[in-house]
């Protein structure tokens, strides 16, 4: 036995006959349970409050609920497998059910339910497991009273309960209905890790069989009776305003039903999204264009160079950077920028919605269920849980599907015409109307000693924020802590280190792109840090080496990943190696790449070797996938990714000018997994910060010239 | 009203004939499995077989395919069993999933005129598809599979 925790005595977990009978254990999220402004959810209330967890019905189905929004990162097999895995489920009977919107599925480490900061696994972990051992240790409790006999002579196998020496059994379903009138526990056990039958272990996914015979309900995908389809026409402008619009043409598209305006642009609904398309390109709108009509790339990179000049917030303040690099040896300068980068997810953004008159009702392919909620209920008046939230299969997220726009807009229209209503995007509106990831302006100097050490960095950071947008209470004292990390958690054993951070927003909206700031700060810390490796004539893998001895769980990916990759061997003719790590989300990943350069100076990646630590693995074929995801999505940044600003507008369109990674250049990816016994943590996002700087730092061994702007484009 | 036969079973389609095989399979025979990701054509989602040869849905004018015989991914099988679906659950290769229609669409396509398919095959047939969770690796690996199986069971 493992833990003991007590599950009971803290009061949030409940159990309960469940209607038609059996176990249901319900339980809200300590931390989540009360706030000020909201009434204590522990209540008694009339209506049903949905917050089951886990439900064990007479016939032995065990119905495992998922909070978060399965996108493709495999949370609705990874948390059912931790609650299985402590019930001691029989994984062929149990079913997993995606939860709706409500206070009981909140995710305690982002205090509303949400998918986001590949957090599902690390949020759930102890909650999910101990109301798995809380349903287990009921279900003992009812097989012992049955039998009349101690419940420690009892034990489960598989969704039974067992007496050894009287060889009796009975079947989880079979006791359901009697545990659910006993009492809670006060304290259950916890497995040790040594007794887990199904966390480590590589579960097949439970969404995969729906998945390859065109099954899966995506948002794009959700039918209603008396459904009507709409698109938007909206602003190309970033912050303008219609001014007016003609839609007589627009109107005599047939089985076009209605043009109007909406906070957004001028919506047009339809019976079907061809119908809705052809009246949109018919219309004729005048826009009121706003301060952004005349915004450009090349303007916001003048912005950031005079934004420079201020000195910023110091995000991180170790020793003093600006005296060790002025006295030192040799001084390095050089300037890092990024480009705004749209998600670009697969599924172009969506939404349907059925406003009534008291109630709405919404699907959606959505990252934010409370978010889903909250914006519903501002455009209705309803109160929030009038308004019911369906999570659909998300055809990618990337942080994109946390926003709200494109739920907005549905609402407002469903609310207009009274009818159900799906809202489509065209890629286009995707692209050209995303929360992009933010451009950044890096100026960084380092400074060498005669003996060749590294004494001082300094990091100075320009760029946009994103919880100035979404979370303003969240930018302290000028830092967005997004916009720095990644590079103020720099780990390397260097004895002055400066990051500060200029927040300045030229106007490009901006959000949440996997891996956040990482993605574009472990590309400039990790080119940089070679670059100055390569002025001081230093491996940069066994520089890193010695400068992370004090970073275990960095040096273990990062030596893993450089032995896997045979770092230090030749390569074959015409290949390059580099290597970069990083930490996002609380893991580690290092990886060593091998390119070579054509003729025409394109860069092709023929070998990543990744290692990874995430703490304890609930199922390691997903960490594989996310590891291969991750790098495949930093990697189509890393040689194509540039989303450009010109007259306001994004000059982006559609996969023809925002081009994809494709199968002919999709390198050949090994994962390794650093076993761990330290609590779970990310694997969704951190995949994606190290691939950009180890081909850029592959770049810098072929050629001797650094990579400092993103996309990588060799002259 | 333009005939079309989709997955063994005649429809009588009463829409504009510029509409998009796409949006005729979506929209008015109610088959979501095919999936709208770009409408030009340049990633594939919505690719299907017509007349056993995949074709870009969302380019394709219902008009012209009046006649011609339509698989889409629900009817590639009854149920799950085509061998590339099978390849496709046995490697995991969907994440999302949203792509992978098109992407078991245009695989099947492949291995039905080049059962044994060297890498640069799969190149050819499958690099006009995007898959945005990366999983291209799988995808060679389940085609391989697929090939094998196809080759062992014939």
């Amino acid at each position: 036995m493992g833990e003991a925790i007590n599950a009971g005595r803290r009061g949030f977990l409940k159990a309960s006959v469940a209607v038609g009978g059996g176990l249901l254990i319900s339980f809200y999220l300590p931390g989540c349970a009360t706030t000020k402004s909201t009434p204590a959810v522990a209540e008694p209330k009339p209506a049903f409050v949905p917050n089951a967890w886990i439900r064990i019905g007479s016939d032995d189905v065990v119905t495992l609920m998922v909070a978060s929004s399965e996108m493709g990162q495999g949370v609705m097999t990874a948390i059912p497998m931790i609650a299985a895995d402590e019930l001691d489920a029989d994984w062929r009977k149990v079913q997993v059910e995606t939860a709706p919107a409500a206070r009981a599925y909140y995710n305690p480490i982002i205090g509303q339910q949400l998918t986001g900061g590949s957090t599902a696994v690390r949020a759930y972990w102890m909650p999910v497991r101990q109301a798995g051992a809380t349903a287990r240790e009921m279900l003992v409790n009812a097989a012992a009273a049955t039998w009349q006999v101690p419940a420690d002579e009892c034990h489960t196998d598989a969704g039974m309960v067992i007496h050894k020496s009287s060889g009796r059994s009975l079947s989880y379903g079979a006791l359901a209905e009697k545990a659910a009138t006993l009492p809670v526990p006060e304290t259950v056990f916890l497995k040790d890790k040594s007794e887990f039958r199904y966390i480590g272990k590589s579960v097949p996914r439970v969404d995969t069989p729906a998945k390859v015979v065109g099954a899966a309900v995506f948002g794009q995908d959700v039918r209603l009776p008396g459904m009507l389809t709409a698109v938007v026409l909206h602003c190309p402008v970033f912050g303008g305003k219609l001014a007016s619009f003609e839609a007589d043409r627009a109107r005599a598209v047939a089985g076009v039903r209605r043009v109007f305006a909406i906070d957004s642009g001028v919506a047009v609904v339809a019976d079907s999204f061809w119908a809705a398309k052809n009246a949109r390109d018919v219309l004729q709108v005048r826009w009121d264009e706003g301060a952004n009509a005349t915004l450009s790339s090349e303007g916001i990179l003048r912005r950031f160079q005079k934004a420079a000049q201020r000195p910023g917030a110091m995000a991180r303040q170790t020793g003093d950077a600006g005296r060790a690099i002025a006295r030192a040896a040799k001084k390095l300068e050089a300037v890092y920028e990024v480009p705004y980068l749209a998600h670009a997810c697969m599924e172009p953004m969506n939404c349907t919605a059925d406003v009534r008159q008291d109630s709405c009702e919404i699907w959606a392919p959505t990252q934010a269920q409370t978010g889903t909620q909250n914006t519903a209920a501002r455009i209705t008046g309803l109160a929030p849980e009038k308004i019911s939230v369906h999570t659909t299969f998300l055809g990618g997220g990337f942080g994109r599907r946390s926003e709200q726009d494109f739920v907005a807009e549905a609402v407002q229209i469903s609310k207009a015409v009274g009818a159900p209503i799906k809202l489509i995007w065209t890629r286009e509106d995707d692209m050209q109307h995303d929360f992009y990831r933010p451009a950044t302006y890096n100026q960084l100097s380092a400074g060498i000693t005669g003996k060749g050490e590294l004494i001082g960095w300094h990091h100075h950071i320009v760029g946009p924020s994103i919880f100035a947008r979404v979370f303003p209470a969240a930018v302290k004292n000028g830092i967005d802590s997004t916009s720095v990390e990644g590079a103020a958690n720099l780990p390397y054993a260097i004895p002055n280190i400066n990051v500060s951070y200029v927040l300045d927003d030229p106007g490009v909206p901006v959000g949440f792109w996997r891996s956040v700031g990482s993605s574009q700060n472990a590309f400039v810390t990790e080119c940089f840090f070679d670059e100055i490796a390569h002025a001081a004539r230093k491996d940069p893998y066994e520089w890193r080496r010695q400068l992370l001895k004090q970073h275990p769980r960095h040096l273990g990916v990062l030596e893993l990943a450089a032995n896997r990759a045979g770092w230090g061997r030749p390569t074959a003719p015409g290949r390059h190696r580099g290597i970069a790590v990083a930490e996002a989300f609380n893991s580690f990943v290092s990886q060593v790449v091998e390119i070579s350069i054509s003729e025409h100076g394109k860069v092709r990646v023929h070998r990543v070797v990744c290692a990874v630590d995430c703490g304890i693995v609930v199922n390691p074929d997903t960490v594989v996938a996310q590891m291969q995801g991750g790098i495949v999505y930093g990697l189509t940044a890393a040689l194509y990714g540039e989303i450009t600003i010109k007259n306001g507008r994004v000059q982006q369109s559609n996969f023809n000018d925002y081009p994809m990674l494709r199968m002919n250049e999709m390198p050949e990816i090994e994962v390794y997994i650093v076993p761990s016994t330290e609590s779970p943590s990310g694997t969704g996002e951190p995949g994606t910060p190290p691939i950009a700087p180890a081909v850029a730092n592959a770049v810098l061994a072929a050629t001797g010239k650094p990579v400092r702007r993103l996309p990588i484009r060799i002259s | 009203m333009i005939q079309l036969v989709i997955n063994g079973t005649a429809e009588n389609i009463d829409v504009d004939p510029g509409t998009p095989l796409l949006w005729v399979l979506r929209d008015t025979v109610g088959l979501t499995g095919t999936k709208y990701g770009c409408g030009i054509a340049a990633c594939g989602a919505c690719t299907v077989h017509v007349d056993g040869e995949p074709v870009r849905s969302c380019v394709t004018p219902v008009s012209t395919v009046a006649g011609k015989k339509i698989t889409t991914i629900e009817g590639l099988s009854k149920d799950g069993s085509h061998p590339v679906q099978r390849a496709w659950v046995a490697e995991e290769v969907p994440q999302c999933g949203y792509c992978q229609s098109g992407q078991i669409m245009a695989a099947a396509a492949l291995l039905a005129r080049n059962p044994r398919p060297t890498d640069a095959d799969i190149d050819d047939a499958m690099s006009g598809l995007i898959c945005r969770c990366g999983t291209y690796q799988r995808i060679r690996s389940a085609i391989k599979r697929a090939a094998q199986t196809a080759a062992g069971e014939g």
